[in-house]
């Protein structure tokens, strides 16, 4: 039953984590995080005036994520610019993000958040939406909270967390399933897909292990925000 | 939270006021590059890559490479190709889309910079003439615009060529293996070919300008040249120079060449 992960981590333990805000001199917020060898930065402009106008909510202020791969983030390269797969990374982060940021005094206008994988070893819309939430506090957008976001896995029958990249590729058994969740600190789901085969009862313990790593992801993005603030 | 998109008349004037009695305001002489921070294998899954820093400008470069057919009229040489990307990330001033003008012209200036110079040797690049040979794709982010990103990404490339490694090739499934990379370099030459960029602002020369300095530019030549040789050349921008004037951006380019190489050579490996 017990499953070996080839680089040693325990079932619960994530890859090892880093944080830094403002990393974009030119940006209102940003901020790299980095798990294991995925690494994503993210840049927030705004509240500014929403282009195109036809787009422009006048009862609030919208949130405008863009999610994209360098070219030579992964081992094949991809061509560069936007494809299907980024285009529904980028909505689902909005979505993950929509319920913490506060957009209501400002109406016709959008927050951009850019988000660029430099790196990728699997979990990048995880690494994109922890990056995201840090810029956007970094750049002072109303917040009732930030989000934490870890993909937990299954293999075979065992949940772990933070699936890598030769994980996600595990071909035994029931294979890897592939489940990346967005949390509040007080456990409030923004964000949950599911890619595989689970049931009911696991599926639970899944978001039980995601609320309880997504934790330690959110004393690393708070101290980071707190590190900027204090000129560190 | 609000965003200037040009830089100011008033503070253009100034700029120029400033230029006239040899002065910048960030106190730099007016051929002085800002410093100049290079790091490389910035980015594990690429065959090279390199950041680079100069001042608050940083530009990300990758390379990576694919076996393809040469092209008809050189069946003995690899391909190359360079292309830049000017991301919203990196400027309020740049937007999602299909790439614009200045993205194409970086691109394309670098491209020939690196092609021109014979600093890739490309007929080592073949693997079986006139059928098997490898491209080599130069793809430049752009992370932080603070002016002269063309130049950064000139030194930036230079980096990830100097970094990166060719990948295995398997000849009988005639596949590359990615994530596997051999221990050989891609073939480079000694003379390392740098692109600069003279601009000329108010009646004076600058280079490496900040954004504030470049927004207010009339003119500007990019000159790639390895220890004098000249390999490539792109006027930019509508202002004309005089005959004298163009003999006074080669002078300044010797200059800066020099100067440039010294602050980066001790950090290419």
């Amino acid at each position: 039953m017990a499953i070996k992960r080839e680089d040693g981590r325990k079932v619960d333990e994530i890859r090892p984590i880093s944080a830094k805000v403002g990393i974009i001199p030119n940006a209102d917020g940003s901020a790299m995080y980095q798990s294991g060898k995925t690494i994503a930065i993210a840049a927030v402009y705004g509240p500014r005036e929403h282009h195109p106008r036809n787009q422009r909510n006048p009862a609030k202020g919208t949130l405008r994520c863009d999610y994209n791969m360098l070219s030579f983030s992964v081992t094949e390269r991809i061509r560069p610019g936007p494809n299907r797969r980024a285009t529904e990374i980028s909505k689902i982060t909005e979505w993950a993000l929509a319920p913490v940021v506060m957009l209501e005094d400002y109406p016709g206008m959008v927050v951009d958040v850019h988000i660029h994988m430099t790196q990728a070893d699997a979990g990048t819309r995880c690494a994109g939406i922890n990056a995201a939430a840090m810029a956007l506090a970094h750049a002072g957008i109303p917040m009732k909270n930030i989000v934490s976001s870890i993909a937990i896995g299954k293999l075979d029958k065992t949940i772990v967390a933070d699936l890598n990249k030769h994980e996600e590729d595990f071909e035994e058994g029931e294979g890897a399933t592939d489940i990346p969740i967005t949390m509040t600190p007080d456990g409030e789901i923004t964000h949950i897909q599911l890619d595989g085969t689970i049931d009911k009862e696991q599926l639970k313990e899944a978001i039980e292990m995601a609320r309880k790593v997504s934790k330690e992801i959110y004393e690393v993005q708070k101290k980071a925000l707190k590190d900027v603030g204090e000129g560190k | 939270m609000t965003t200037t998109q040009t830089t100011p008349e008033i503070t253009g004037n100034r700029i120029k006021k400033y230029l006239e009695k040899g002065k910048r305001f960030d106190g730099r002489a007016l051929d002085e590059f800002r410093n100049i921070q290079i790091e490389t294998g910035v980015s594990k899954n690429a065959e090279g890559s390199a950041r680079v820093k100069l001042g608050k400008t940083e530009v990300l470069v990758g390379v990576k490479m694919d076996v393809g057919t040469p092209y008809p009229d050189s069946p003995n040489k690899g391909n190359l190709m360079v292309t830049a990307e000017l991301l919203p990330l990196s400027s309020p001033r740049f937007e999602n889309g299909p790439p614009k003008f200045p993205a194409i012209e970086l691109g394309r200036v670098l491209d020939r910079c690196v092609r021109e110079s014979h600093f890739i040797d490309i007929e080592k690049l073949c693997i079986k003439e006139g059928e098997k040979v490898w491209t080599v794709f130069i793809d430049v982010y752009s992370l932080n615009d603070d002016g002269n990103l063309l130049d950064a990404a000139g030194i930036g490339i230079i980096a990830a060529l100097k970094d990166a490694r060719i990948p295995k090739y398997d000849e009988e499934t005639e596949k590359v293996l990615y994530g596997e990379l051999s221990d050989a370099n891609i073939p480079l030459s000694k003379n390392i070919p740098l692109s600069l960029t003279i601009h000329k602002i108010g009646k004076e020369f600058v280079v490496d300008p900040t954004r504030e300095e470049e927004d207010v530019g009339e003119t500007r030549v990019t000159i790639g040249s390895s220890n004098g040789k000249i390999s490539s050349m792109q006027k930019g921008e509508e202002q004309k120079l005089t005959i004298e004037e163009m003999g006074k951006v080669l002078d300044i380019n010797d200059k800066v060449w020099k100067d440039v190489f010294k602050k980066i050579e001790g950090q290419l490996k």
